[in-house]
């Protein structure tokens, strides 16, 4: 299942000549649809030659719907997918930066490169500005740090907004991208040729107009239609790697190793406690909190847990370990990190500590084995933009 | 302005933004993450400040997340990436008999003042991307291809930005 591994499934040659191709892929292209040529680009803002528009929301509907589809039908595992993530301010104000000095120089970075490499001065000039405003922001970053940090809101997705599928969100992407695709013939006719923009001009010059559009919708329904995987669904695709870690009981932990755990200063640790309010009231672990089995599964929930410090353990704590389990499997699944079962439940931890003053008296019992390992998140931040 | 025979053999619009997004899928698809530009650049710029003043990289907080001690910032699959672009863009142009020594610019100014714009744009478009943590590529194109709230946000604003200075520019370019 998707995305790959490429280092731990190919090997490390793999894991540098994949970026390379995909590079010669991403370069090709480019220079393909004219983004090599400054004046093209320029001509988007002058409304004569809508190339860029068209060029790049072509691409993100179709690499969306194709990801979102992928996703749908357990292809690919959208929570290890890389999203940018969320600097509202700064992203709204570097973006308009970039703006000016899209209309001033004539390229972005990435179509420079391609401009360089046809030996267009300007691109090579422009890829020189390029690292000069680059080295000028490292010198200066460290005066407003703290306005380039504001606004974070970490992976934070459309469909997270809006609070509907995925789906039905590229269903509205496509849609719009669309109804933009007709503005930007429209305009091109109008402003470019200084014709008269009609519809049935637009149709007949280009016999895919039809075809495409239909096929890319039909798919985002599709999308829609199936769902994205909930959590039953990414239990099954991931079974195969986390089913071994119930059978050889290598994630329900001793009790005395929660109760050294929570007193550990160096680790952080989440008891969650799945009983329900009236169980929990009667008694409870130390500095544990009550969630609904179901209130785990949200979005905003998981976002927190998968947010956590990768020196936090979370331990899931119920009467036996059967709710307990179930919860796990859900939180594992959705890739959060560090999640333990208490073993034998609430019931055992009586049995160890039969009163409060006995859990602080914890001294070295070798009757058990120690089982928690902290894993490092893969993946903190992607260095490239 | 000389008369532009190539406008015409740039492939289809349309055509080249689904191969543009198998690319990008692919790139998803094959190292979870989508393509980029400027984050390289980032890098082989730190990789030459390093060389020249090593020091510095480490005493720079910003420098230092990418280059500092004994990290090297060109290990880095972006770079090969950037290289991969390069080279994708010298075939693309080969075959097509695009690649020439040449400067693209507007009838009304001359090469110069074509080179200046260039040089100024590059540089607020570099400060700018690193602000927005990402390019077009990075962060419009498969930042908008992950539906990420904050790329779309940025996406708007680049084109908001350019339209909004457009027209004063119009001379330069037409």
């Amino acid at each position: 299942m998707g995305p790959l591994n490429l280092t731990a499934e190919w090997g490390t040659l793999a894991s540098w000549l994949t970026p390379l191709a995909i590079g010669i892929g991403f370069g090709a292209v480019l220079e393909m649809s004219g983004f090599g040529d400054s004046r093209k680009l320029a001509a988007q803002f002058y409304l004569k030659d809508l190339t860029v528009l068209k060029v790049m929301f072509t691409a993100i509907i179709v690499a969306a719907v194709l990801l979102g589809l992928s996703s749908a039908l357990g292809l690919i595992d959208f929570d290890h997918v890389w999203v940018n993530p969320t600097y509202l301010v700064p992203g709204i104000v570097g973006g308009l930066v970039m703006g000016v000095g899209f209309i001033v120089g004539g390229f972005c970075p990435g179509t420079s490169v391609v401009a360089s490499a046809t030996l267009k001065l300007d691109g090579l000039v422009f890829l020189g500005g390029v690292a000069a405003g680059v080295f000028a922001f490292g010198e200066t970053a460290g005066f407003f740090d703290g306005f380039w940090r504001s606004t974070a809101m970490g992976r934070f997705t459309l469909p997270d907004l809006l609070g509907v599928d995925a789906g039905w969100v590229l269903v509205g992407v496509v849609a719009m991208a669309l109804f933009m695709f007709a503005l930007a013939e429209a305009a091109e006719a109008w402003f470019g040729r200084g014709e008269r923009p009609r519809l049935s001009a637009i149709l007949s010059r280009r016999p895919m107009a039809i075809g495409a559009p239909v096929l890319l919708l039909a798919l985002a329904l599709t999308t829609a239609a199936i769902g994205q995987p909930d959590a039953e669904d990414r239990w099954e695709m991931h079974e195969a790697e986390l089913g071994p870690k119930l059978a050889d009981r290598s994630v329900f932990v001793h009790p005395r190793e929660v109760a050294e755990l929570l007193a550990d200063t160096q680790v952080y640790t989440l008891v969650l406690d799945v009983r329900d309010e009236s169980a929990f009231n009667l008694f409870h672990l130390p500095s544990s909190r009550r969630v609904a089995p179901a209130g785990l599964e949200t979005p905003e929930s998981l976002k927190l847990l998968k947010s956590a410090p990768d020196n936090e353990v979370i331990f899931i704590v119920s009467e036996g370990e059967g709710g307990a389990t179930e919860a796990w499997k859900i939180l594992a699944a959705s890739g959060v990190q560090n999640v333990y079962v208490l073993e034998g439940g609430i019931s055992r931890w009586r049995e160890v500590f039969p009163s409060a003053a006995d859990v602080s008296t914890h001294s070295d019992h070798p009757d058990f084995e120690r089982k928690v390992k902290l894993i490092k998140k893969a993946k903190a931040a992607k260095g490239c933009g | 302005m000389k008369s532009d025979g190539n406008v015409e053999r740039y492939v289809n619009p349309y055509l080249g933004g689904t191969l543009l997004g198998l690319v990008l899928f692919a790139a998803f698809a094959l190292t979870s993450e989508g393509l980029g530009a400027s984050g390289a650049i980032n890098r082989v710029q730190t990789a030459v400040v390093k060389v020249v003043a090593g020091g510095h990289v480490d005493r720079n907080g910003y420098f230092a997340e990418t280059a500092g001690g004994s990290r090297n910032p060109l290990a880095h699959p972006s770079v090969l990436m950037l290289a991969g672009t390069l080279v994708g863009g010298l075939l693309s142009g080969l075959l097509h008999g695009r690649v020439r020594a040449e400067i693209r610019k507007g009838p009304r100014i001359s090469a110069t003042t074509r080179l200046l714009m260039a040089f100024a744009g590059g540089a607020i478009m570099g400060f700018g991307a690193r602000m927005a943590r990402g390019c077009t590529s990075g962060q419009a194109l498969s930042g908008g291809a992950v539906l990420s709230v904050g790329s779309w946000a940025f996406m708007f604003a680049v084109f908001g930005g350019a339209y909004a200075l457009a027209y004063s520019l119009r001379r330069y370019w037409n």
